[in-house]
């Protein structure tokens, strides 16, 4: 399945990227989080929600194909 | 919108409701950015950036939530995105109702659900060029 990740605020520092394909064999978000930690290891002490298609989910949630995003803590206003 | 605020913007956003005599009561906040000091640096400016497309659906969820909870004439949000330097000000919301007290409730829900809700992130660029990000107390 194929997925565009998308890495917010602080987390683009910590990825060095703002923006990725990935082609997902992961079945759930947690699978897909510890695929992310392997590759970028600094990600694991980093405090974030995930939003799938600019929802919140939890790590439970099955993937679904289109955008997932990592938020890091939000600081409007 | 992009950058800071203007104050003339916030000036003819009250002037335009004018024409709607039903209002008896707006209330308005002003967020602004804070020179705060860490380890001896002053912040110099924020530099807002937003997942967007999730931040238009959750403004939008505010702006329903509120009117079906507060008695409201109606209501404007605008927040900064990109570089607001201290002193500027980087989100404006605007309440108006036929009732003070409404208002007033309104206006405080509205700013407590942008804060929480609203994935927007701050960069906070001290007077030397380094950085931290912002987190919403």
């Amino acid at each position: 399945m194929q997925l565009t990740i998308k890495y917010l605020g602080m987390l683009a520092e910590t990825t060095r990227c703002s923006e990725e394909a990935h082609q997902a064999t992961e079945k759930t978000v947690s699978e897909l989080l510890e695929s992310l930690y392997r590759k970028y290891p600094a990600l694991r002490e980093k405090d974030f929600q995930v939003a799938q298609n600019h929802r919140l989910v939890s790590t439970e949630t099955e993937l679904d194909s289109g955008e997932l995003a990592l938020l890091p803590p939000f600081a409007g206003g | 919108m992009q950058g800071p605020v203007p104050a003339e913007f916030i000036g003819n956003a009250i002037a335009k409701h004018q024409s709607k005599t039903g209002i008896g009561a707006h209330s308005i906040f002003l967020g602004q950015v804070r020179a705060d000091e860490i380890n001896g640096q002053k912040i110099s400016s924020i530099e807002y950036t937003a997942y967007e497309e999730m931040a238009n659906r959750e403004f939008h969820k505010i702006r329903e939530e509120a009117f079906s909870k507060f008695e409201m004439t109606c209501m404007h949000i605008y927040h900064s995105l990109g570089e607001v330097k201290a002193g500027e000000l980087c989100l404006f919301v605007f309440v108006s109702s036929p009732r003070r007290k409404e208002a007033f409730k309104a206006v405080e829900f509205i700013v407590e659900a942008i804060k929480k809700d609203v994935p927007v992130f701050g960069k906070e660029i001290y007077e030397n060029q380094s950085h931290q990000w912002k987190v919403n107390s």
